[in-house]
């Protein structure tokens, strides 16, 4: 993996590094929120957990990962050394000083605004710089991943961008157009509010700016995964790649689609007003149509190889399939929680239908089930795949490895079904205590208890996942095959230029930004008077709100 | 990984296995099945959207958070219910960290019913469980909800949106009673169930 080993290995150990404390902190926030005994019963612990959960999952763990991936992508998928290998590790640092930094806060239960920051709310100026830290420390590697693709795409004028180099620069791409939002935010509100230099804060200005990145946020966390059922999972399952051109249009369309839809976020927002709520609310539709087109593809692709293996029939293939690799039974599992969890972002993605179920525990179901679910999931894949190819040394060991991928899916299943239902009684999100004697929220205690036993089932399996990847360390030296990507069964000799690049797309990206948002954004500077003080949350006693 | 390439499995398949055309053919299928699929589904969208009370606060009203107290629809004397010319309530509410003022609503049962809420100071969420009551309450905004309750009863209404630590205590109440038990007075007249 030539120059790019080390760079991804550390940015996935920072990664998974801070996946499991973050999983721990999810877990006993279960058992706070339930009717059952928690240790450290402390409302402010747990907000300032919610925090720190969220802040890490969020940010940390998915941009860390997805900068590794990139490198050891940009690397094997164009058969060359990274270019700019030092800018990597310089931002690798700017990021590493932002979590600490952003995390040190959050612990010192001065920032427990969650990591959605909910303006007026303020925190600390250390949370929201470490923050903005982190975001900027990840452009490097956006330029990063476009310089190395621009770069080869001169050196091999007649030769289309390998697939996996298409889609990890389209992912860069898309993180540096969602992370506009909450940079804007940051440097235009937050920061300047809780260094003292400004005065009032415009809540519905914060929240839109916010919903910019709040929703292609989730794309930019799910490329990843998307990257490996294209190029990885055909692969794995000894086949190919059913089509090339659908993975293009797949990334492109994530591109396009995911970013100016973040306003079905404020549905229930009094700020913004029916028409830019519908019209964003239409355009939501249409990032189903990328995930609908790579079930078909993949599993087409996942066809192939179970044919080729000997698999007949209608279904016959599907049994044949070498379900003994981590990397095919992860997606299998990834497509299952990624087909419950579609079906609830179909909800939320209604104008009508999201008010049954705004901003309760249904919410946090579906978003567990996409991200901390099928997403995730593909992510240990990948892990154990890359792992042995950076490292040199096999996976210790593959049974342990489906253990693990086997216990994520039942944990998620039984933690997020009961909060479905939960939420569709009406049980609110982000509660430290709930009191159980309330007629409403008594008969939600038995659906409560069943999704903490799935929390701790998650706890057992990141903790085999750390397992695994550390007992790999420690093998013997004995793999020396690189990372191979799935070859297309009519492999492209030439793509289209718009196939081939981005620069068309950027512009449209452009277009649909400024008419969707244009409007909702630009408001706020003609609205009168509305903006409010600041409210530290530092400064107020927990017990303040229990009278 | 390891395994010797002599095992067929590993062998990689020919190019062409699947010939282009049967790929395009079946893509083209594919592409009509779920553009069809999304278009029913947006078309119940739009359908539910236009034709049920499902209706998020969506009225764009701006009011001063700081004066909110000294003047206008939300001075104090001024929150609760009140039964408008037309026989419909009007519920105004003030949310603060950690409570909505009044903290007991009452209403009549079957009657057309509108909330109109503001913030203090942080943002806030307003959630009547069983009922199409949900939004969010941002400070410098008014957001204004339409129901109609067709059971008496008592509704816990819990802050929906984390607004501070003591989040967890926004818990407060909807009373709907039968028309005759509401108290019919003045126009002018606002009620609650709110302990003084």
């Amino acid at each position: 993996m030539l120059n790019s080993r080390r760079l991804a290995l550390f940015h996935c150990w920072v990664a998974f590094g801070a996946f499991l404390p973050a999983v721990l902190l999810g877990a006993w926030q279960m058992l706070m929120r339930s009717p059952l005994p928690a240790p450290l019963d402390d409302p402010g612990a747990y907000y300032a957990s919610v925090t720190l959960h969220g802040t890490v999952m969020a940010y940390v763990i998915t941009t860390f990962f997805a900068m590794g991936f990139g490198y050891a992508v940009a690397a094997t998928s164009l058969g060359r050394p990274l270019r700019g290998a030092a800018a990597a590790w310089a931002g690798f640092v700017i990021c590493l000083v932002g979590t600490a930094m952003a995390a040190a806060t959050v612990v010192a239960g001065k920032a427990s605004v969650l990591y959605t920051f909910y303006p007026p709310l303020l925190a600390s100026p250390w949370y929201y710089l470490g923050a903005f830290l982190l975001v900027a420390g990840s452009m490097v590697w956006v330029v990063l991943m476009v310089v190395n693709m621009v770069g080869w795409k001169r050196d091999n004028p007649e030769r289309p961008v390998p697939l996996a180099m298409f889609a990890i620069t389209a992912t860069a791409l898309l993180w540096a157009w969602a992370a506009a939002g909450v940079e804007i935010e940051l440097v235009g509100i937050l920061l300047p509010r809780a260094f003292g230099w400004s005065d009032l804060i415009d809540a519905g200005l914060g929240r839109t700016l916010f919903s910019v990145t709040l929703h292609a946020i989730v794309y930019f966390w799910l490329m990843p995964a998307y990257i490996a059922f294209y190029t990885l999972v055909p692969q794995a399952a000894g086949g190919r790649l059913y089509s090339d051109t659908m993975g293009r249009l797949t990334f492109i369309m994530f591109l396009v689609f995911s970013l100016p839809v973040g306003m079905h976020h404020l549905f229930a927002d009094p700020e913004h007003g029916s028409g830019f709520k519908f019209l964003q609310s239409f355009l939501t539709f249409l990032i189903a149509l990328p995930t609908l087109l790579t079930v078909f593809s993949i599993t087409a692709s996942l066809e192939i190889a179970g044919r080729h293996r000997g698999g007949r029939g209608l279904l016959g293939w599907i049994a044949t399939l070498p379900w003994e690799e981590p990397m095919v039974l992860a997606v299998a599992l990834s497509l299952v929680m990624l087909g419950f969890g579609g079906f609830g972002g179909l909800i939320n993605m209604s104008y009508a239908m999201n008010m049954m179920i705004h901003n309760t525990s249904w919410v946090t179901a579906h978003f567990h089930l996409i991200f901390g679910g099928a997403v995730v999931i593909m992510y240990f894949a990948i892990a154990y795949e890359m792992w042995p190819r950076i490292t040199g040394k096999p996976l210790r060991s593959k049974a342990l490895a489906r253990w693990q991928l086997w216990l994520w899916f039942w944990g998620m299943l039984i933690t997020t079904i009961p909060w479905h239902i939960a939420g569709l009684m009406g049980q609110p999100r982000r509660i430290a205590i709930f009191d159980y004697s309330l007629p409403l929220v008594a008969r939600m205690a038995s659906l409560v208890n069943i999704s903490v036993i799935g929390g701790f089932i998650l706890l057992v399996s990141a903790i085999l996942l750390i397992t695994v990847l550390v007992r790999s360390h420690f093998g013997e030296r004995s793999v020396t095959e690189p990372l191979r990507y799935a070859l297309a069964v009519n492999p492209p000799r030439q793509v289209p230029a718009s196939l081939n690049g981005f620069a068309l797309w950027n512009a449209i990206v452009l277009v649909l930004m400024i008419v969707a948002y244009g409007y909702p954004i630009g408001q706020f500077f003609f609205l009168k008077s509305h903006s409010a003080p600041a409210v530290e949350v530092t400064s107020q006693s927990a017990a303040a709100g229990v009278q | 990984m390891a395994e010797p390439s002599s095992n067929p499995l590993r062998q990689p398949l020919p190019d062409g296995v699947v010939p282009e055309s049967a790929v395009a053919r079946t893509e083209k299928r594919w592409v009509i099945t779920m553009v069809t699929m999304l278009a029913i589904m947006m078309l119940v969208i739009v359908a539910t959207g236009l034709a049920d009370a499902l209706h998020p606060a969506s009225n764009v009203e701006v009011v001063d958070p700081r004066t909110l107290h000294l003047a206008g629809e939300f001075v104090e004397s001024n929150l609760g219910t009140a039964i408008e010319p037309d026989g419909s309530a009007t519920v105004r509410l003030v949310a603060v960290q950690y409570d909505f003022v009044p903290n007991c609503v009452q209403v009549p049962v079957n009657t057309p019913v509108k909330f109109r809420l503001t913030s203090a100071d942080v943002v806030h969420g307003f959630l009547l469980p069983d009922t199409n009551v949900n939004t969010m309450v941002v400070p410098g905004f008014v957001a204004e909800v339409r129901t109609r309750f067709a059971q008496t009863g008592e509704y816990e209404m819990p802050c929906h949106e984390f607004c501070g630590l003591g989040h967890h205590a926004m818990w407060t109440r909807v009373r709907v009673v039968p028309v005759a038990q509401f108290p019919t007075e003045a126009p002018q007249q606002r009620t609650s169930c709110a302990e003084q």
